[in-house]
């Protein structure tokens, strides 16, 4: 689809609103024909009865080109055989395009239930009207309208043109009893998959156009640092490199006419860099940073009862960790059509319309004049959600006035990729008499990404930090803050954000203090969690409800294998809850994850063969971070380069992963990030049971 | 630059690259076979595996001239007729997520079939330990294995 201007939008006279384009008649520029009906931006449907549903969210492994689908479908009564996915450019039709924060599901749940079922009651009354009957004697079932007491039916492409005519309902009836539900809720096969396994789904980089070029950057090594002068004299003797040249102030562009040219060409380049204030820069002095801070100013999160006035046994302990990079499987890359009043790009990225704007702003162009088309991405984790990729191709296409691709190197990506905080946590809490916390602290210290990225402050602080430091624990006293600090090491989000840090220190703190207490560790977060209650905006009883079912499965406090020790932990983040339990034996002084049980509470599950491919993935990423991932910096340079010093998990340390969920008919939350904060905690829980060595800092085999 | 004549996917093709070309770029940018992914460039992910001669190798890591004479298999030639049984599984077991690492662990798998037809889960371990997978798809992986080499195959 060819999305509308934002000038020709505002023109139609509708209204601008967050995906509110229910009631707004909307020509599909590719339907030419008023007997295709598409009632609202989501959907249309042609004579021939094929159903064409608009993804608005990118799919980058995360299954949403099935899952979305699967939410208009319901309420559409829509044969899910006949449904095809389109997916939508950067737009102005569907209000926040952007793909993260475990969002798509539980943001795009009530626009398409509301386009699936205006379009139901459209295509009702026009075979009511068809029949002369009243639509109240008429039902819609796997894509027909059905007239039981004359035994007529028709089938909705056949009603596509009469349908288009009629006037948009703006508030149709939705279903609200699960046991209506004919798509969601089931375990339906991806759309996406037959594609994936024959090797022709497009990604960002498989995309080409006629007299396309490649282009690789060399960028400065060291954060912030500048191109000072080039020689190119040997990169042009490499044959098909055909441009050669600065772009921004930190990197040279080689183009050729091939990727293996481009490479070649980069490699034979000779850069002077002016290495810029941080070249003495390195992660020792960040971590001493970041440690002295933690006495600084703070903001308090969350606070109840007062911690000074209790007494008892006081236990204190400090927890790190280090910077990460998202190492999605597909690097960097950005096709860029720049024609001189207008540029087009094709982007495997997760913020379309940021990526619009950005380009626009860097080629000097209006944004109506920018158009993003979104490819399948090769994993985001966070990644996708900066614009650079884009900007560069556009910026190389622009130099060279033709068609261009920008490809990242694993090391590119590995070095210039923006991280995960590090982050420094002190924690203390005090056990009465019998053991039994009554008193909590948790001190974050690290700095804000949005802050970072120029984002405006909330309070004085990032509101994101405040969100994923998430508490839901019943304490009489507790107090959880914040010390923002800054840093020049470019920070992203990545997979679960900030809660990762946040649960890893709280869940291993907590199992800390159930062994100084005496306690078992899944017995002590009961303890805290057994009155029905909201805690800082969580319910304890859903909190609650995955530990207890998580620990069933895993067979809590039964025995083991011998020499398997097990650990717990639990998280509550975006609007998700999930445990996690772990279990290891001890090899070589290392631990070996046999099988990890996952319980999610995220309401309402709309597909739950997803569900489980999210909470099997965020567990193997979380693994990744816990056992392996850090990115460190010596001489303002990011030392790791390839999967050899920063490796993901392989099959060989894979363990088995059980996925179980709630029974919910709340609304749908989260499920791409919740998995990844319990696993470390967990694990090293588990490690502390198995050796009774506790690990306050990751990675575990640093 | 000299001229190089390959055998792809049964047929043909001649091609004009200096000598160090890997193989992965050629199959990518020459012979537009985008199917066999890049991900590394050093042979630590196994997202370009193809087959020469039968086996695995790392697209990335193998100099064209070092391919010149021998069969190579990308995944648009793995099946000749419909899809390849692990193909097939694959679909059953619904493994890929973001699907960018599948091609390189189906042409993996593919191999280790052609040499080992009952493969245990160690075996299917040893063979796949190579193939990087960031959306973690391994027990999908080797439930999709298992499936298409129990008898019967895939269906």
């Amino acid at each position: 689809m060819s999305p509308l201007s934002r000038r020709e939008f505002l023109a139609a006279g509708a209204a601008a609103g967050a995906g509110l384009v229910i009631g707004f008649y909307l020509p599909h520029a590719s339907s030419g024909t008023q007997a295709t009906f598409a009632p609202n931006a989501y959907l249309k449907i042609a004579p021939e009865g094929k159903i064409t549903v608009m993804l608005t969210r990118s799919e980058m492994g995360q299954g949403v080109s099935t899952s979305l689908p699967m939410i208009l479908a319901e309420e559409l009564e829509a044969d899910w055989k006949q449904i095809t996915v389109e997916q939508a450019g950067a737009s102005t039709l569907y209000g926040d395009q952007s793909t993260g924060g475990s969002a798509s599901v539980r943001t795009t749940w009530d626009p398409l239930r509301k386009a699936g079922a205006s379009a139901r009651e459209m295509l009702i009354s026009a075979a009511a009207l068809e029949w002369g009957v009243p639509r109240s004697a008429c039902k819609a079932e796997n894509s027909t309208v059905v007239h039981s007491a004359s035994n007529r039916r028709l089938p909705y492409g056949q009603l596509a043109a009469k349908a288009a005519v009629l006037p948009v309902p703006t508030d149709p009836p939705l279903k609200k009893d699960k046991k209506d539900y004919k798509i969601v809720g089931r375990r339906i096969p991806r759309l996406d998959t037959a594609t994936k396994v024959t090797g022709s789904a497009g990604y960002g980089i498989d995309f080409r156009l006629p007299n396309m070029k490649y282009a690789v950057l060399a960028r400065c090594p060291v954060i912030g640092g500048k191109v000072a002068s080039f020689d190119d004299k040997e990169s042009k003797k490499i044959t098909g490199v055909t441009y050669v040249g600065k772009i921004g102030d930190s990197a040279v562009a080689v183009v050729a006419d091939s990727v293996w040219g481009a490479m070649e060409g980069r490699r034979t380049l000779n850069i002077t860099w002016d290495e810029g204030p941080n070249r003495d820069l390195n992660s020792a002095a960040i971590f001493d940073s970041l440690k002295k801070s933690a006495s600084g100013k703070a903001v308090t999160f969350y606070s109840t009862g007062d911690v000074a006035k209790t007494s008892g046994r006081r236990i204190e302990a400090e927890y790190q960790l280090p910077f990460m990079a998202h190492a999605p499987m597909e690097p960097g890359n950005s096709v860029a059509h720049f024609r001189g009043s207008n540029c087009e790009i094709w982007s495997p990225t997760q913020v379309p319309q940021d990526v619009r704007d950005s380009v626009a702003t860097a080629v000097g162009l209006d944004p109506d004049n920018v158009k993003v088309n979104i490819t399948y991405i090769g994993g985001g984790f966070g990644r996708r959600l900066e614009h650079d990729y884009a900007v560069e191709a556009a910026l190389v296409s622009k130099a060279v006035s033709g068609p261009v691709q920008v490809l990242w190197t694993r090391e590119d990506d590995m070095r210039n990729s923006t991280y995960r905080p590090a982050s420094y946590h002190r924690l203390s809490a005090m056990l009465d008499g019998a053991g039994w916390p009554i008193a909590f602290t948790h001190r974050v210290v690290m700095p804000s990404i949005n802050i970072q990225k120029g984002l405006p402050a909330d309070n004085g602080t990032d509101a994101e930090v405040k969100d994923e430091t998430s508490f839901t624990y019943s304490f009489p006293n507790a107090v959880i803050d914040y010390v923002m600090t800054e840093t020049p090491v470019p920070l992203g989000w990545m997979r679960s954000v900030n809660a990762l840090q946040a649960g890893f220190a709280s869940e291993s703190f907590l199992d800390e203090l159930a062994h100084a207490g005496g306690k078992d560790p899944l017995d002590l977060r009961l303890h805290l969690l057994s009155k029905d209650e909201n805690v800082n905006g969580w319910q304890t009883a859903r909190i609650r409800g995955v530990l207890k079912l998580a620990a069933e499965k895993a067979g809590w406090g039964k025995a083991l294998a011998p020499g398997h020790y097990q650990g717990i932990a639990s998280f509550g983040c975006f609007n998700s809850y999930m445990a996690e339990v772990v279990e290891i034996s001890m090899e070589n002084d290392q631990p070996r994850v046999h099988r990890v049980v996952g319980a999610i509470d995220c309401g309402q599950v709309v597909n739950p063969n997803i569900l489980e491919q999210q909470i099997q993935g965020g567990i193997i990423f979380a693994l990744a971070n816990a056992l392996h991932a850090q990115i460190t910096i010596e001489r303002g340079r990011v030392v790791q380069g390839n999967f050899d010093d920063y490796p993901p998990i392989r099959m060989n340390e894979a363990p088995i992963v059980e996925a179980y969920f709630v029974e919910s008919t709340e609304a749908p939350t989260g499920a791409g990030e919740p998995p990844v904060p319990p696993l470390a905690p967990a694990l090293c829980n588990a490690i502390y049971a198995a050796t009774k060595k506790r690990i306050r800092a990751l990675p575990i085999l640093s | 630059m000299p001229d190089f004549t390959l055998q792809v996917n049964g047929g043909e093709r001649k091609v004009n690259v200096s000598p160090d070309t890997p193989l992965l770029w050629v199959l990518r940018d020459t012979l537009q076979l985008t199917g066999t992914k890049f991900g590394c460039g050093a042979g630590l992910c196994g997202a370009c595996t193809v087959h020469v001669d039968g086996a695995a190798r790392r697209s990335c890591s193998t100099p064209i001239s070092q391919a010149v004479g021998k069969n190579i298999t990308t995944i648009e030639g793995l099946s000749a007729n419909g899809l390849h049984p692990l193909q097939q599984a694959w679909i059953a077991e619904d493994v890929p997520q973001c699907g960018y690492c599948q091609v390189g662990q189906i042409m993996q798998a593919a191999a280790l079939l052609a040499k080992t037809p009952q493969p245990s889960d160690d075996q299917i371990t040893e063979a796949m330990s190579g193939n990087l997978c960031r959306c973690g798809t391994y027990d999908r992986i080797r439930r999709a294995i298992h499936r298409a080499a129990a008898p019967g195959g895939a269906r």
